[in-house]
């Protein structure tokens, strides 16, 4: 038998740990990122711009949907090849990551999982295939972390209801076809969720300008004024916020998988770059405080893939709680982040060049880290869970 | 329609290859199907038939079989044998004839115009010749027409149009149109098969007695490079300083 060698760039065997299936969907996935979505993306974050048909070719990839129902145009694969394909998606770009994180999670899975049979198989199909855009509609101008306070109102009217209010940070919106909105029902003052389409009266989606992170990601408002919505819009399976969190989970879930693939990304490109740059005689990369970051980087990366990995395991055996997910998502985007700012300093002055894509990162990071609940809000959710004590109000 | 498509598993295109005793290595580098077959795998896929992908090998081989059947082909044999693990590839060629045969009644033969391993890229001609049928290499357009094909090859000199009959084999050039990736689909089928195994005694033949034998392999000794900058005033004369400099050290 031979001996088993240390390979620096998967120290603990993750590769051993997938089975055959989740090996080719993390090579398939691996190999359309790099041949198709990273050869545009300098340009796409440099000039903000949201290309269409990557939504497209992600849809005829199957990556819109992985674990909805193949009769729904879904792939029907597990939660281990979704967080497979997100960590490929996010090695290129956070932004692309996360236009198919919402389309799946946020759009796709609450339509599956709180919806009627009429509206799975009117919206599914066409949202799996990318002809039709999602986006999700929770977080307001004065409600971030604490959306049970929310100002958007469904006042209920004869065929159907009336929305009004705002929301904010909605990433697709001002492209989408397909509106998933949270508002507080008149008739009982609890969370529901409508779908709204696009060219409904009284619905806009304007784009928000100046970001300076996920710029290859389109965000925009969902501005409702009197937005009439019919009864069969309304998804009946669900009320309170267990609807919005619960397709939360499954996107939070997609973010720490997609984090550690945009922290891979800034390791190899800094252990690369740090190997071939001489400086005083010898690469950067002889320097103990070089050697000693890189050994930070392969530390916190091989551990955070354990960790999702494990997650992964439980949700597709059904024994996932959302403190899991709240951990590895914590986990994973303020490790990627500070990995992505330490790549940026080994890089040297290079580092601030998007040609090296470490700053494009670092940029990224900074909303990953804040999206889908807070580094400090996870923390909250972790607290609670161990002392019993919520710490969110007074 | 009945077609085969040919697939060998080689060192991913990144990995480093030497000789260590003799035998080449590539280190831990991972095995994948070989570039050149997944454009015959797409030309296959794109006739309209039912595709069985062979690959002749160890177990390592059904990786790329399994890739094969994860872009869309309809079924997988391996062929293996502790008897041809010193194989060349006219003997390559019978062991293919035969198992074709053994498939029986197949129209078209596809394989890539090369293996990156060996890249002596014969084996698809020599395997035309055991079989008697027609060998239209380096393909980058097929056309069929009832029994009868048209293609086009990709040569040195330009693009040539051929036309024989069916059945017949095909290598594919890169030309041909970029092959398709796995579907989610067709990866969970892929991963659910079972590949059979044919072994010698299996296809009915010998193990062929190799044509070409191998003395030995070694690595290239290592080349005295040295870099000289040329510089002038103008770019005009650096060219001219390169032109006299190429002349002088009889390169042209």
């Amino acid at each position: 038998m031979a001996k088993q060698k240390f390979k620096w760039d998967d120290p603990f065997l993750f590769n051993n740990q997938l089975d055959e299936e989740e090996r080719m969907v993390r090579d398939m996935a691996h190999r359309f990122c790099q041949e198709k979505l990273m050869p545009g993306i300098t340009e796409a974050n440099r000039h903000e711009n949201f290309d269409r048909n990557n939504m497209n070719q992600m849809g005829e990839m199957g990556f819109l949907g992985i674990t909805i129902p193949e009769k729904y145009g879904g792939a029907e694969m597990s939660y281990v090849a979704y967080g497979l394909v997100a960590r490929e998606v996010e090695r290129v770009d956070s932004g692309y990551r996360s236009a198919m994180s919402v389309q799946s999670s946020l759009v796709m899975h609450p339509i599956n999982t709180y919806g009627t049979e009429e509206q799975k198989q009117k919206y599914l199909p066409k949202l799996a295939s990318g002809e039709w855009i999602g986006c999700f509609g929770l977080t307001e101008p004065n409600h971030g972390s604490d959306p049970g306070s929310m100002e958007t109102r469904a006042k209920k009217v004869d065929g159907g209801w009336i929305l009004h209010g705002s929301k904010t940070w909605i990433t697709n919106s001002p492209i989408a076809d397909v509106f998933i909105v949270w508002a507080k029902a008149s008739t009982n003052n609890r969370i529901r969720g409508f779908i709204l389409d696009k060219g409904m009266k009284g619905l806009s989606a304007p784009k928000i300008e100046g970001k300076f992170s996920l710029r290859a990601s389109i965000t925009g408002e969902i501005v409702m004024d009197e937005v009439f919505v019919p009864d069969e819009n309304l998804m009946p399976n669900v009320e309170g916020l267990k609807g919005p969190f619960g397709c939360l989970n499954k996107a939070r879930f997609g973010i720490a998988w997609g984090a550690l693939g945009a922290a891979e990304f800034c390791w190899h490109a800094s252990r690369q770059y740090t190997l071939d740059r001489p400086q005083f005689g010898r690469p950067l990369a002889a320097n103990q405080l070089i050697q000693l970051k890189l050994a930070n980087m392969m530390t916190e990366i091989t551990l955070g893939l354990q960790g999702v990995l494990q997650v992964g395991r439980l949700m597709d055996e059904d024994k996932s709680t959302p403190e899991m997910i709240s951990l590895v998502k914590r986990n994973s985007c303020g490790k990627a982040l500070e990995i992505a700012r330490h790549a940026r300093d080994m890089h040297g002055g290079n580092g601030i060049a998007d040609e090296y894509h470490v700053i494009r990162h670092v940029m990224n990071l900074e909303a990953v880290n804040t999206y889908e609940g807070t580094h400090d809000i996870h923390a909250l959710i972790l607290g609670r869970a161990q002392t019993g004590i919520q710490a969110f109000s007074a | 329609m009945k077609i085969v498509v040919c697939v060998k598993v080689v060192p991913d295109s990144a990995a480093t290859l030497v000789a260590e005793n003799g035998q080449p290595s590539w280190g831990d580098a991972p095995l994948v199907i070989n570039p050149w077959d997944e454009y015959a795998v797409e030309a296959a896929l794109n006739m309209g038939g039912d595709v069985t992908v062979i690959s002749m090998g160890d177990e390592s081989a059904k990786e790329a079989t399994k890739h094969a059947l994860a872009m869309g082909c309809n079924e997988a044999i391996l062929i293996s044998d502790p008897a041809l693990s010193t194989i060349d590839t006219q003997g390559t060629a019978k062991v293919l004839a035969a198992a074709i045969q053994k498939i029986g009644d197949v129209d078209m033969v596809f394989f890539g115009k090369q293996a990156i391993d060996g890249d002596s890229g014969i084996t698809p001609a020599q395997t035309a010749r055991v079989l008697g049928y027609p060998a239209l290499t380096l393909a980058s357009s097929i056309e069929v027409d009832g029994s009868n094909v048209k293609v086009e090859r990709s040569i040195e000199e330009g693009s040539q149009t051929v036309s024989a009959a069916l059945p017949a084999v095909f290598s594919l050039v890169k030309e041909y149109g970029e092959p398709r990736y796995p579907s989610f689909m067709g990866i969970r089928k892929a991963s659910r098969a079972q590949v059979p195994v044919w072994d010698l005694a299996e296809l009915g033949i010998e193990a062929p007695t190799p044509a070409v034998t191998i003395e030995g392999i070694e690595n290239p000794p290592a080349r005295d490079v040295s870099i000289e900058m040329i510089e002038g005033g103008s770019p005009t004369e650096i060219a001219e300083k390169l032109a006299d400099k190429i002349m002088a050290e009889k390169i042209l």
